[in-house]
């Protein structure tokens, strides 16, 4: 049986700006159908103020996942983009009253489309959508190692069963599970490079970058 | 509040009748049934009478063919690990790639033993690939383990070939027929398994108990040890209400055959029918007649299955799914990916399973109230073409 919270179910039984924008200038598209969920997230961004005049989804997923993206839409709208992409997947969970534990990637997949959908809308190959970048680990739901290392530190993780729960790199065949490890292993030896500050003050956000 | 109860394969509400049986056996003879008393034969009887019951719905040749166990899982690991260890000089176990958990998560266990595990291809209607059965024995093959029928599709296998081509090779066969018995003719003589796993809840019995076939002359080590109960054969106070719950349910299953085959038949092929019609972009896994009556295994493209079971409770209708959002598990059904569907269209699969409790005006409901909610969830699908 499902343990959402009412809101969860709420959003997901009535969900709040489902659709596409008219004259989206912002696509943000992330995930797959054969990973299991994948989010379509449009916006109207003011040129002049790069204010969020508007937002839509559309979602493959579970009932936490459609919540989760009905959510992060009412958390963007009204915001700067520079503020939109302060809205961490932390932030959508606690707007929906929480998430079970292993829905955790539905939010992360909302906070990975804002930040896809403002690089298109900057024009920019998705300079900051790591799920194009880096060295693939989990082969079933091509997660690279960048992904895992930014999810992680943004949320402080430190097993393999979290970084599943938020990526869900791992959550199939397992193999990659040493890889994991060894991320967990040297992010948490290591102070974090601090040019995208974690959601939450940490030591590895106080301490000087290393060079 | 609407309950339409799709989910037979689940587990299935235990018969009226049933409950009747087994009450005495708690508070009036509830004697332990190896007790020499006098008191003690009220409930030895019983459970010997359950024996030949179950004995009668699989015609098994005896009834002392019949070993009581706890559950179909156990059935089938004692029927796996039991026929090896009788077999030290064998290592090879083979097996179908749709197999039940009971039976397919053996394969770890096994290799750490040593044991080899072939796993037998399905095809896209989910039969098995008898030319790699045939290729695959050799002198070390201890075991040939292939379902009856697929929990997931009700596929069918063609189990009399598995016994012709293993027994011609003096392999020993083993079947987990648990959604096989009570829905369709089961008839270990005439389908000469050499042990068969089956499960009292999926046929109106209570959950807990199930049973394990065991042919006469099959050389079985014993899964549980320690007292004398079922000859040896399986150790542990039998449960004696349980059992005769189980009893209770064959012979009704043995009565209600035909309703299952012809009534339940007929609504489960009319629900196909009218969802295909009624919802574009949907399809019926499995072959189409070779399967058991009760079961419809459905994928909605461009929806995720998870959602679409909420919906439906939503909706007052209990159904499962080949997701992998409602399996704990990321990864969606073994049993669908190995028949070649696509990860997408496994995400999408809904199972229904009906009874012989199941009443047409309940599909007539589901009919009325399953498209709606495919509709809403693909507006909100980014893939769906409209």
């Amino acid at each position: 049986m499902w343990n959402y919270s009412d809101k969860v179910l709420e959003y997901f039984r009535n969900p709040k700006n489902m659709g596409e924008c008219d004259n989206a200038n912002a696509v943000g598209e992330v995930g797959s159908m054969a990973c299991g969920d994948a989010m379509r997230l449009t916006m109207r961004i003011d040129p002049a103020t790069e204010r969020i005049l508007d937002a839509k989804f559309k979602t493959f997923g579970c009932a936490s996942a459609i919540a989760s993206a009905s959510v992060l839409t009412e958390l963007i709208i009204g915001k700067t983009i520079d503020e939109a992409l302060k809205v961490s997947n932390e932030d959508i969970a606690r707007a929906l009253g929480g998430l079970p534990a292993a829905k955790m990637h539905c939010s992360v997949l909302g906070h990975d489309a804002v930040i896809a959908a403002i690089d298109n809308y900057r024009g920019v190959k998705s300079a900051q959508h790591d799920m194009d970048e880096g060295k693939i680990i989990c082969r079933c739901f091509a997660v690279t190692d960048k992904h895992i290392e930014r999810v992680a530190r943004e949320n402080n993780l430190h097993t393999i069963d979290e970084v599943t729960n938020y990526t869900k790199a791992g959550g199939a065949c397992k193999s990659c599970h040493m890889a994991i490890q060894d991320i967990l292993d040297r992010i948490w030896r290591e102070p974090a490079p601090c040019a995208t500050p974690c959601a939450h003050p940490k030591p590895c956000c106080t301490t000087p970058a290393a060079t | 509040m609407t309950l339409i109860y799709a989910d037979n394969n689940a587990t299935t509400r235990v018969a009226d009748e049933v409950v009747a049986a087994m009450l005495p056996f708690f508070t009036e003879a509830y004697s332990n049934p190896s007790s020499m008393y006098a008191f003690a034969t009220c409930a030895k009887k019983a459970m010997e009478d359950a024996r030949t019951q179950v004995a009668q719905l699989i015609n098994a040749a005896q009834p002392d063919e019949i070993i009581f166990t706890s559950c179909g899982t156990e059935s089938d690991n004692a029927a796996i690990f039991g026929v090896l260890d009788a077999q030290p000089n064998k290592n090879h176990v083979i097996m179908s790639a749709v197999e039940h958990p009971a039976v397919y998560n053996l394969t770890d266990a096994l290799q750490r033993r040593g044991v080899r595990v072939t796993h037998l291809s399905v095809n896209r209607e989910g039969i098995v690939d008898l030319e790699q059965l045939r290729a695959a024995i050799n002198d070390k093959t201890a075991l040939v383990s292939v379902m009856w029928a697929n929990n997931e599709t009700g596929v069918l296998s063609p189990i009399e070939e598995i016994c012709r081509i293993a027994h011609e090779r003096g392999v020993i066969v083993h079947t987990d027929a648990v959604q096989a018995v009570g829905k369709i003719p089961v008839d270990v003589q005439a389908v000469p398994v050499d042990l068969l796993a089956l499960s009292g809840h999926k046929f109106h019995a209570p959950k807990g108990v199930g049973a394990l076939y065991v042919k006469r002359g099959t050389r079985l080590r014993p899964f549980f040890v320690g007292g004398h109960q079922e000859h040896g054969r399986r150790a542990g106070t039998e449960n004696v209400p349980s059992i005769v719950g189980l009893g209770a349910a064959a012979a009704l299953a043995r009565a209600f055959l035909q309703d299952e085959v012809t009534r339940v038949r007929a609504m489960r092929d009319r629900f196909e029918r009218e969802i295909l019609a009624r919802v574009p972009h949907t399809r019926v896994n499995g072959h189409p007649v070779l399967r058991t009556p009760n079961t419809s295994s459905i994928s909605f493209a461009y929806v995720e299955g998870e959602a679409i079971l909420l919906s439906l409770s939503d909706a007052g209708i209990c159904a499962s799914s080949g997701s992998a959002c409602t399996s704990g598990s990321l990864e969606p059904s073994h049993v669908l990916i190995a028949m070649g569907l696509s990860h997408a269209e496994a995400h999408g699969t809904v199972r229904f399973s009906f009874s012989r409790y199941t009443t047409d005006a309940e599909i007539e409901y589901m009919l009325e109230h399953i498209p709606p909610v495919i509709a809403r969830l693909r507006a909100i699908s980014p893939f769906y073409p409209g």
